[in-house]
């Protein structure tokens, strides 16, 4: 089994760790700035946290610094980095707000500046996994709080006063005692030359003191821009000589060119250039898949141009993957026993004994990220020297993998980072900033890779596809003293090695072995799959599945029982208490267990939350149904319900939705609110419509006319966001995708209320139809 | 030689009179506001308004469009204060934003036809631009808020 936390570790490609003496110069370009309060001066070393997370482990771990993350020009204003990327997590905006707070700067006077990819310097920039308020909540206050202090004692030296007698308020530092000021422009170039304080004695922010942090009044940096069509993103970049590019790439994965003929489409007008792109062998990792590139004046003239070409595939060992076939498989491998990935008690035994078994057999299809901006990357190669600029999760990662790819030192690529369209973890995977490394570096002029839509279904990493099935036995009195749940699907780590045919550690970690459910006997499985294109991360990952079979099974066990989904659900979370871990070492989504652990209160209270503001038990118009859900991921707690209407031909909407989230210490409640909002219709998407299939090798679907998402018309009425006050200082935890898992069970436990008919396929499709 | 006005400026194209608008503006006229999602009119990303009419630029070729008026998100307003653009900031509307130039486009072009649309006609106008991000709710609060004064 592949042990793997995240995708940098699965990179095969040993790091280029050679740094970049990092200069004033460089720094002060790079922000921007020709004054003021910025130093060269060593990188200071990673501090304690008061609780811990997993930040440090991740790739370069965490770098907690004010020179290098905030700037103070003359005039007072105040730069701050973003490190991670924005794909509308809100993430550009609340990692500055966070140093704002803490070093009292008015936010009106801030500037972002997005950092390039470079981990040496700003720490680990994977912006995934749900990971960036949680990892960064803490590290960005004492980046503020250390700027703050040296603004204060530059004032204190000024003014010949103890440090302790100032204070920085509202972007000045003021002496109470003698009513003076300063403001923070005024006091930028003292302030440079002041040492950093050690982290350790660094005074943070008392809470009640937050003009920002928790208030969810600041609008995202980029809201101006945005509406008024100048944000940024990959596909807008436009660089001098730069020539437009799309490329045609083998319709099977793993497939390769046989021969191709260019001569139509080089009639094309506009049309410069037909040449062939490099492709890696399967399993190709974040690796281009090759093919023929066609080179022109503009993407329309690309696009005609591609149509044109006449291409023979060698489709390879992939080349028969049939969904329908490939359905059956996994099915059955979930009817024979498999890997034993968990074992509490004697399942097998309870399971003869119960009184009665329920059963669910559920599947659940690919998926494909669709981001609205589909893959698209510009590069400029010149010599042994790259540039990149585009819409990537994984900036640091992209310029390790662009200078692997091209032969040269990590230290001669720079990635810009532009806004994202949409992520959807489709963007942690850089191929199409190879596609244009490679492609640049062959043209000798800056080049644009566009991927159009039906490039981005037909090749992109999709959420893998499983069968999940669940046998819960209950005693007489209609306890569940028995619970035995197979998960078979392809894994992710297949992407990267060959052979792969069990799920990894971080996979199994999101619903199956970590299943809170307070059950005697427990034995989770995980039968052979082995996949026949890519797989990858997709928001919320395994817990999509998981959660779909779990909180059915527990719809199924209410009905069978005859007892309410809430109380059901209640009862088989059971006594509030820290969860031991089932299995040795727990993914726990790389976060140590002191500091997240599995908590029921925590659970039971989002469950309670949403069943007391979501109205639980409320009397509903014939054919409407209410269903629930709850699950933990990302190590935050989400429960979910679901009002949905189904008419007599089977047509569904959603009237209502009511979600519960605990997710810590947080940052910008208007921005949770809208990643639950967007969870909901990523949610009924997937339990619409999600579909990707296959035939032949080949993905049968193209666009958005058959592999549909929600659209504003089918949107739920009302979205209710109901978040869980925080307990001081409790961790912060994810936000950007626990959302999704809990709506589609919700969704089919109300669909069951509503209408008696139990939906374990995804997705819906007609199923409802009369 | 198609001549087309955009953003009140007169353009000229003496290249492929079947290019789609859509990479005539953001390629050749650099007018990178209006986004590409998937070249045939399924998911709105692409909306302009050609004389007082939303269209999909990407299925629309620049020869159809030949001594017309475009509309681009640029143009909507000099300052980037038309009411709808207003409305979706006080909303909060956009998560990643892509999407949203062809939703504005298409809220404007609504409200041109129709001022004061129920909430039912703004969720029927709207039904051709897609947000895979899941904004729906604050876009029909917006358009809503546009058309009753921002």
């Amino acid at each position: 089994m592949n042990f793997i936390e995240n995708p940098r570790k699965l990179h095969s490609f040993e790091k280029n760790l050679k740094v970049e003496k990092i200069s004033r110069r460089s720094i002060l370009k790079g922000l921007g700035i020709t004054g003021g309060f910025v130093l060269a001066a060593p990188v200071m070393t990673r501090q304690a946290f008061a609780y811990e997370t997993g930040a440090g482990k991740m790739p370069h771990g965490v770098v907690v610094d004010p020179r290098v993350f905030v700037a103070v020009a003359p005039d007072g204003t105040v730069t701050i980095v973003a490190h991670r990327s924005e794909m509308g997590t809100g993430v550009r905006t609340s990692l500055p707000l966070i140093v704002a707070e803490e070093m009292e700067a008015d936010w009106a006077k801030v500037k972002v500046q997005q950092a390039h990819g470079d981990e040496v310097k700003f720490g680990n920039q994977d912006t995934d996994g749900s990971r960036s308020t949680r990892h960064y909540l803490l590290p960005m206050r004492q980046i503020g709080a250390a700027a703050r202090t040296m603004l204060e004692q530059a004032a204190a030296k000024r003014w010949g006063v103890p440090a302790t007698e100032v204070k920085a308020v509202n972007h000045e530092v003021v002496h109470n005692a003698s009513g003076r000021k300063l403001g923070f422009g005024e006091l930028a170039a003292d302030a440079a030359k002041e040492s950093v304080p050690a982290i350790e004695g660094l005074k943070l922010k008392d809470a009640k003191d937050f003009r920002y942090l928790g208030k969810g009044q600041v609008g995202i940096v980029d809201l101006h821009d945005i509406t008024t069509g100048k944000a940024r993103y990959g596909a807008d970049v436009r660089l001098p000589g730069m020539k437009y590019a799309v490329i045609a790439r083998p319709p099977v994965t793993g497939g390769k060119l046989t021969s191709f003929d260019p001569d139509a489409a080089l009639k094309v007008p506009g049309v410069e250039k037909v040449m062939q792109v490099r492709g890696w062998p399967w399993p190709s990792k974040f690796q281009p898949l090759g093919g023929v590139a066609v080179i022109a004046r503009n993407t329309g003239a690309a696009i005609k141009g591609r149509d044109a070409l006449k291409l023979v595939w060698d489709d390879g060992a992939n080349g028969k993957y049939d969904s329908v076939a490939y359905r059956k498989d996994l099915e059955e491998a979930s009817r024979k026993p498999g890997l034993v990935v968990r074992k509490e008690g004697d399942a097998d035994a309870a399971l003869k004994s119960a009184d009665k078994v329920v059963v669910g057999e559920y599947y659940i299809p690919h998926l494909a990220h669709v981001s609205m901006e589909p893959p698209v990357a510009v590069a400029d190669v010149k010599g042994d020297k790259a540039e990149i600029w585009a819409p990537v999760q994984s900036p640091g990662g992209t310029r390790e993998d662009v200078a692997k790819t091209l032969g040269i030192p990590e230290g001669n690529v720079t990635v810009n980072v532009t806004l994202l369209g949409g992520g959807f973890g489709r963007k942690s995977k850089c191929d199409y900033a190879l596609e244009a490394a490679l492609l640049s570096k062959e043209l000798g002029t800056p080049v644009k890779v566009q991927w159009t839509r039906e490039d981005d279904i037909h090749n992109g990493f999709l959420h893998t596809v499983s069968a999940e099935r669940i046998e819960a036995g209950l005693d007489k009195d209609g306890k569940v003293i028995a619970w035995r749940h197979r998960s078979v699907a392809p894994s992710i780590a297949s992407t990267f090695a060959a052979g792969t045919v069990h799920q990894a550690p971080f996979e199994l970690g999101m619903g199956l072995v970590d299943m809170p459910f307070e059950i005697a006997n427990i034995s989770c499985e995980n039968p052979e799959a082995a996949a026949h294109t890519r797989i990858g991360w997709f928001r919320s990952v395994s817990n999509i599945p998981r959660a779909f079979a779990v909180q059915s099974m527990v719809g199924e066990i209410a009905n069978a029982t005859g007892r309410d989904q809430k109380e059901t659900l209640l009862a088989l979370i059971g006594t509030p208490r820290i969860v031991k871990p089932a299995v040795k070492d727990m993914w726990n989504y790389g976060e140590p267990y002191d500091s997240y652990p599995i908590d029921t209160a925590r659970l039971r209270r989002v469950v309670e939350l949403v069943a007391e503001k979501g109205e639980w038990g409320r009397q509903v118009p014939k054919g409407h149904g209410l269903g629930i859900a709850v699950h933990r991921s990302f190590v935050s707690y989400i429960a979910t319900i679901v009002e949905v209407a189904v008419d007599e031909k089977g047509k569904l909407t959603v009237p209502r939705v009511d979600t519960a989230i605990d997710c810590g210490t947080y940052v910008n409640p208007e921005r949770i609110a809208s990643q639950i909002e967007g969870a909901a219709i990523m949610g009924l998407s997937l339990a619409k419509y999600g579909e990707v299939t296959f035939k032949d090798g080949k993905v049968q679907q193209n666009n958005f006319d058959d592999f549909q998402v929600a659209r504003i018309d089918e949107a739920p009425l009302v979205t209710n966001v109901h978040i869980v006050p925080p307990a001081p200082d409790t961790p912060p935890s994810g936000v950007g995708e626990p959302g999704v898992p809990p709506f589609a069970p919700a969704l089919m436990n109300a669909i069951f209320a509503a209408t008696g008919k139990r939906i374990r396929t995804l997705p819906i499709g007609k199923q409802l139809e009369v | 030689m198609i001549k087309v006005k955009i953003n009140g400026q007169e353009q000229s194209w003496d290249g492929d009179p079947d290019l789609p608008l859509l990479w005539f503006l953001r390629d050749e006229a650099g007018l990178t506001g209006t986004k590409f999602g998937c070249g045939k009119a399924l998911c709105g990303a692409c909306t302009v308004i050609v004389d007082k009419e939303a269209v999909r630029s990407c299925i629309t070729s620049i020869n159809d469009v030949a001594g017309r008026e475009v509309t681009t998100i640029e143009g909507l307003h000099p300052e980037g204060d038309h009411p709808v653009q207003k409305a979706w900031r006080q909303v909060n509307v956009p998560q990643c934003g892509f999407c949203q130039a062809g939703q504005i486009m298409q809220a404007a072009a609504l409200l041109m036809d129709n001022p004061k649309p129920s909430h039912d006609q703004i969720r029927e106008a709207m039904a051709g631009n897609i947000c895979r991000c899941g904004c729906y709710q604050r876009i029909e609060n917006a358009v809503h808020l546009a058309s009753t004064g921002v």
